[in-house]
């Protein structure tokens, strides 16, 4: 009973980020990568003000999965770094937390590309 | 024959009802199954291997929601997903990675070097540019704390 509620948070609140995506495109007829960055800078936001820790604790991947999670990562990262080792933490630190998910989509998205052919032409 | 303005309320009576709220509710039901699919696969990890610390799994929750996300991009899945739910399929990291992959595949006729190396980061490079710059901005600040 524990976990459905659990992943009743998780949906309730990733759903509603995206539901604030699509507000944002409707309203403003933003780009995808303008979304992206919004929501990223967002979890930056979220993260140095403290208040990422409270929304994970409650909504786990519903705040982690999105994009605002990424954003997260990165200054965290920072944050600890610069606690850490100064100033050379404080530069490398957001690379180093967000290094597992951009070695991944770079590495994937090589091979991938290289494998499959794009099927654009045939929708 | 009907009068121009009977035709115009035909029309309007009859066509989609807003728009707006049927692609929010698809945004917010298709972002919230990927975001449950991706809790899934962070407590599958977490019971698999019980002692990995915790950060250990979201980053390895965060590859395997990478690995979905590029795969059904590749097989010409997600990009459909994306004409049906905006919103939903962008704002997940598995749309990141469809921002990396889907490009990389459309330009892999033009070459590996300028094909899909180059091309790769036409949208995901804002999001990493702007993503480091602002977490050295904030290692800084974090320094004067």
């Amino acid at each position: 009973m524990e976990i459905f509620l659990v992943y009743l948070k998780v949906f309730a609140v990733g759903g509603a980020l995206c539901a604030l995506g699509q507000l944002l495109i409707n309203k403003t007829k933003m780009s995808s990568a303008r979304i992206l960055v919004s929501f990223m800078l967002l979890g930056v936001l979220l993260e140095i003000t403290g208040a990422f820790d409270y929304i994970r604790e409650f909504a786990n991947a519903g705040v982690t999965v999105p994009i605002t999670g990424f954003g997260s990562t990165l200054a965290k990262g920072a944050l600890e770094g610069a606690k850490e080792d100064g100033l050379f933490g404080a530069v490398t630190g957001g690379l180093k937390a967000a290094s597992a998910g951009l070695a991944s989509v770079i590495f994937f998205g090589f091979v991938f590309a290289l494998i499959f052919r794009s099927r654009s032409k045939k929708i | 024959m009907i009068a121009k303005d009977a035709y115009k309320r035909y029309v309007e009576e009859n066509s989609p009802k807003s728009p707006m709220w049927r692609s929010m509710i698809a945004a917010f039901v298709v972002g919230g199954l990927i975001c449950m699919a991706g809790q899934g696969v962070h407590d599958g990890i977490a019971a698999i291997f019980p002692q990995m610390a915790e950060e250990e799994v979201g980053a390895w929750t965060t590859v395997v929601m990478i690995l979905f996300g590029a795969f059904f991009t590749a097989v010409g899945v997600y990009d459909k997903l994306g004409h049906f739910a905006g919103g939903g399929s962008i704002i997940p990291i598995t749309g990141f990675a469809n921002s990396v992959v889907s490009p990389a595949m459309e330009y892999n006729r033009e070459g590996i070097f300028f094909g899909i190396c180059a091309k790769m980061f036409v949208i995901a490079g804002p999001i990493i540019v702007l993503g480091i710059v602002a977490s050295v901005l904030v290692g800084i600040i974090g320094l004067f704390l």
